[in-house]
């Protein structure tokens, strides 16, 4: 059979496809929702100026008298183009966003790279010493920290590093003017902040994926055949157990992508969630919506790569009866 | 004592009430006070800010409105932010509002009126370049005030340029402009940030690209919603100025983060200070407080063509059923000054100084029986963005203005629209009116019969006082129309006023600047060249 000469590829190609109607949807409801916003953009970006004259040759000259659903069928046709159009203040949205996006890549690539390999190794410490000193105190703490809004983690780092000690800057706002040690520098307080709140997730996540594989019939087997527990864990329990682990990672590397607006905000970091508040603020359609693009691509991608990890790393779910 | 150690005083004597001195420090401080009046007695004495401009030095500046969608189309600006960088930094107007609000000549040397302000005729200062080393001619003069002119305009000052019929060159240092009717401010109007001159592109149009302008500093880099830098002109045709060598502009929007950027020396001076943190900031030894009275004003606005507005009695009832005094003391923290159902703010030239209205229910009854009611329902809309604090200021107004048989029901409305849906179009809403630098401006923005932003309100003497002002150049006829029209609005016109704010800054120590304006904000929008750092 076909199907099951390339069960990857076919998967892929069919998640994919799935993908990009999940794309096509969000557009769909950004679109109409940001119409259904009160105000407008002439109104917004014209404040105490806004003489009923004013806006309207405004709204002309944006198209905006135009039906709602030609203006979103004429965007959607450029967009498969990769035009993603003009801002409404006359440049083109990818240069608006363009050095937005990059900032925002830096700063969650770098995170990420701290991230992942910490959250799983004291994941799997955790459940390695179940219950012990390590386990509670990381439990506990992760649990805090968890509990503990973004914002607050952000302001006591901010009081704590800036303030108090003045090790580092209050403010993270990077320029292209600074060189890179100076943007690394700046850039420590958001990454600190970061790291604490994905952190907890995802070493909560792993542990909690690994014991649940401690307690299948095979890992007893190992046991009983006398491998040590380090050994059990690292060589029997985790590779079962990527799946989950592939989830809860893919989930948190979406939100440093789309979710760190409020530490950007705190930070004074320009990357792209100011960007599209900003948008959201002066009823920027074409930004909001590429901003959108953006977010749910980084969801739907990190999600797809995460099945691919957990369908590759059990044949099993390849084959589903 | 003098004037300032009289303020000084008042100020121990309200932080004692609100708990923020205890009563030893109190008496420490008063007395120090007290001998310190008795030796000096000298007017300046507490005034730190007068020594000589020092050259050189970057100035760091935390300010809150840019957006990614700034640009150089001066049409397009609508911030202080771009008003105080691209207008205030990097071009120069015709003219320019001083700091004691009085008009001066800038890119103009002088300028004239023919009898009934109808015709204009500005002379060039001679010698002014461009950053690129062209002079300025008359040509630039009048396709930068024409761009705001086209017939598509969207520019912020389409309002202003609409009075101008034609603008002609005459020799080679003139420009006439001729009013389709006479307006004695026309001057004044020309200060508007969006009037900024450009140099002229051959075939018209100006240079929109290059930011290649007359002003006191070259545009270094603009990132949009990001920062702005710039950078001394040698050249600059003002002298002495600029003093600094560069300032950054860098936009820091949310209030705690531009606190502590200033607390932790990243910026040199904050924008809107949130009066939560004034004490923070008065109790660090490093930065002070500043505040520049402005025209900023908060209202709760009548629709006159709605009933029960449509009574000037129930107006009025209305108006002397708020008490202010306990608004500014509970929800200003004491930072704001009391509102006289005049728009019209204290520091503006032809305000007419009358008696304050007081809380009176007994007057406010009196005139709800002239209107043949004892009692009114009227339903009040706010928001937390009509104006800061407007939420609570409505809430104790229900409370003063139930024993006068009035009751307000208090609508809260989505924030977000605000200005679109409910401003303008509710009957009764609360607003936040950032107020104009002349008179006739503010009228005939919002008050005279059919303004763009009057609701419903009509008055046939107002408006006959308008038109006579508005050509008249004797000063002292103008300001006798003036005065009366003030005296209309506050006992006719739609408009209960609160308050008056100021600027409300938090600076550190090391800026030095001189008296600061504030008809607009940020010193006029000209801080960048007038500041200048001390040490």
């Amino acid at each position: 059979m076909n199907r099951t000469s390339h069960p990857i590829l076919s998967m892929v190609a069919s998640r994919v496809g799935l993908g990009l109607l999940s794309l096509l949807i969000v557009s769909l409801v950004i679109f109409f929702s940001v119409s259904l916003l009160p105000g407008s953009y002439a109104s917004a970006i014209l404040g105490q100026n806004a003489t009923p004259e004013a806006v309207a040759a405004l709204e002309t000259r944006l198209g905006l008298d135009q039906p709602a659903i030609w203006r979103y069928l004429s965007w959607l046709a450029a967009a498969a183009t990769g035009d993603l159009g003009q801002s409404f203040a006359g440049r083109p949205v990818m240069a608006v966003l363009g050095p937005r996006l990059l900032n925002t890549i830096t700063l969650a690539s770098i995170t990420a790279v701290i991230a992942v390999p910490l959250a799983i190794t004291l994941g799997v410490i955790c459940a390695r010493f179940r219950g012990r000193f390590i386990d509670r105190f990381l439990s506990t703490s992760t649990l805090a920290s968890i509990s503990l809004p973004e914002f607050f983690v952000a302001y006591l780092m901010m009081m704590i590093f800036a303030v108090k000690l003045q090790w580092f800057p209050s403010m993270a706002g990077i320029r292209n003017s600074m060189d890179l040690g100076e943007q690394l520098y700046r850039m420590v307080l958001p990454i600190l902040t970061l790291l604490l709140v994905i952190l907890a997730h995802m070493i909560r996540n792993t542990r909690a994926a690994i014991l649940s594989v401690m307690s299948s019939p095979y890992v007893e087997m190992a046991r009983l055949k006398g491998e040590s527990e380090g050994r059990v864990v690292t060589r029997q329990a985790l590779p079962n157990a990527i799946g989950p682990i592939a989830s809860v990672v893919a989930l948190n590397l979406a939100y440093l992508i789309s979710g760190v607006v409020v530490i950007e905000v705190v930070f004074v970091y320009p990357g792209v969630g100011q960007a599209m508040i900003d948008a959201v603020r002066n009823r920027d359609v074409p930004v909001i919506q590429a901003c959108a693009l953006i977010f749910a691509t980084a969801y739907i991608g990190f999600n797809l790569l995460a099945d691919i990890v957990s369908i590759v790393s059990n044949p099993r779910l390849l084959h589903p009866r | 004592m003098n004037k300032s150690h009289h303020l000084l005083m008042d100020d121990l004597v309200t932080r004692l009430r609100r708990g923020q001195l205890s009563r030893r420090e109190f008496l420490a401080r008063s007395s120090a006070l007290l001998a310190a009046g008795a030796m000096s007695g000298l007017p300046g004495a507490v005034l730190a800010q007068e020594a000589a401009p020092k050259a050189g030095g970057f100035m760091r500046l935390g300010l809150h409105n840019a957006s990614q969608n700034d640009n150089l189309d001066p049409g397009s600006w609508s911030t202080s932010w771009t008003g105080a960088s691209f207008n205030g930094g990097v071009y120069n107007n015709l003219v320019e509002i001083l700091p004691d609000g009085s008009v001066a000549g800038d890119l103009a040397e002088s300028w004239e009126a023919e009898p009934g302000a109808k015709v204009w005729r500005f002379k060039l200062r001679p010698g002014v370049t461009f950053h690129n080393g062209k002079s300025l001619e008359v040509e630039d003069v009048r396709q930068s005030l024409e761009h705001h002119m086209k017939p598509d305009s969207t520019s912020g000052a389409r309002a202003i340029v609409e009075q101008i019929e034609t603008i002609d060159i005459e020799g080679s240092d003139t420009v006439r402009i001729t009013l389709s009717e006479g307006n004695a401010d026309l001057p004044y109007l020309l200060s508007d940030y969006h009037l900024s001159i450009y140099p002229a592109l051959e075939g018209g149009g100006i240079d929109m690209e290059s930011a290649n302008g007359t002003g006191a500093f070259l545009l270094e880099s603009f990132e949009p919603g990001i920062a702005t830098r710039l950078k001394r002109n040698p050249n600059y045709h003002k002298n002495n100025k600029p003093y600094l060598d560069e300032v950054e502009f860098i936009n820091i929007t949310d209030a705690t983060a531009r606190l502590n950027a200033l607390l932790t020396g990243e910026v040199d001076f904050i924008q809107d200070l949130d009066i939560r943190n004034v004490s923070m900031v008065e109790r660090s030894g490093d930065f002070e407080v500043q505040r520049v009275p402005s025209l900023r004003h908060f209202t709760f606005d009548m629709d006159t063509r709605v009933a029960p507005f449509d009574n000037p009695d129930v107006r009025l009832a209305l108006k002397h059923a708020l008490d202010r005094d306990d608004v500014i003391e509970k929800v200003f923290l004491g930072e704001a000054t009391k509102g006289n159902d005049n728009p019209v703010a204290s520091i503006q030239k032809f305000h007419h100084d009358m008696p304050a209205r007081e809380y009176s229910i007994a007057k406010a009854r009196e005139h709800l029986a002239k209107a043949g009611l004892d009692q009114v329902n009227v339903d009040l809309s706010v928001a937390e963005n009509a104006f800061a604090g407007a939420i609570e200021a409505a809430t104790l107004y229900q409370r003063h203005a139930a024993e006068a048989g009035i009751n307000i029901n208090i609508v809260q409305e989505a924030a977000d629209g605000y200005w679109e849906n409910v401003w303008r179009k509710k009957p009764f809403c609360a607003v936040d009116y950032f107020g104009r630098a002349t008179v006739d401006w503010l009228f005939s923005t919002s008050y005279v019969t059919g303004a763009p932003w009057n609701s419903g309100w009509s008055n046939a003497r107002f408006d006959e006082l308008h038109q006579t002002a508005r050509a008249e150049t004797d000063e002292a006829k103008r300001a006798a129309c003036y005065a009366e029209m003030q005296e209309i609005l506050r006992d006719d016109g739609n408009v209960i006023t609160v308050a008056f704010v100021s600027w409300r800054n938090a600076v550190s120590k090391r800026i030095g600047f001189g008296e600061v304006g504030g008809l607009m904000p940020l010193d006029n929008m000209r801080m960048c060249e007038r500041w200048w750092i001390k040490d």
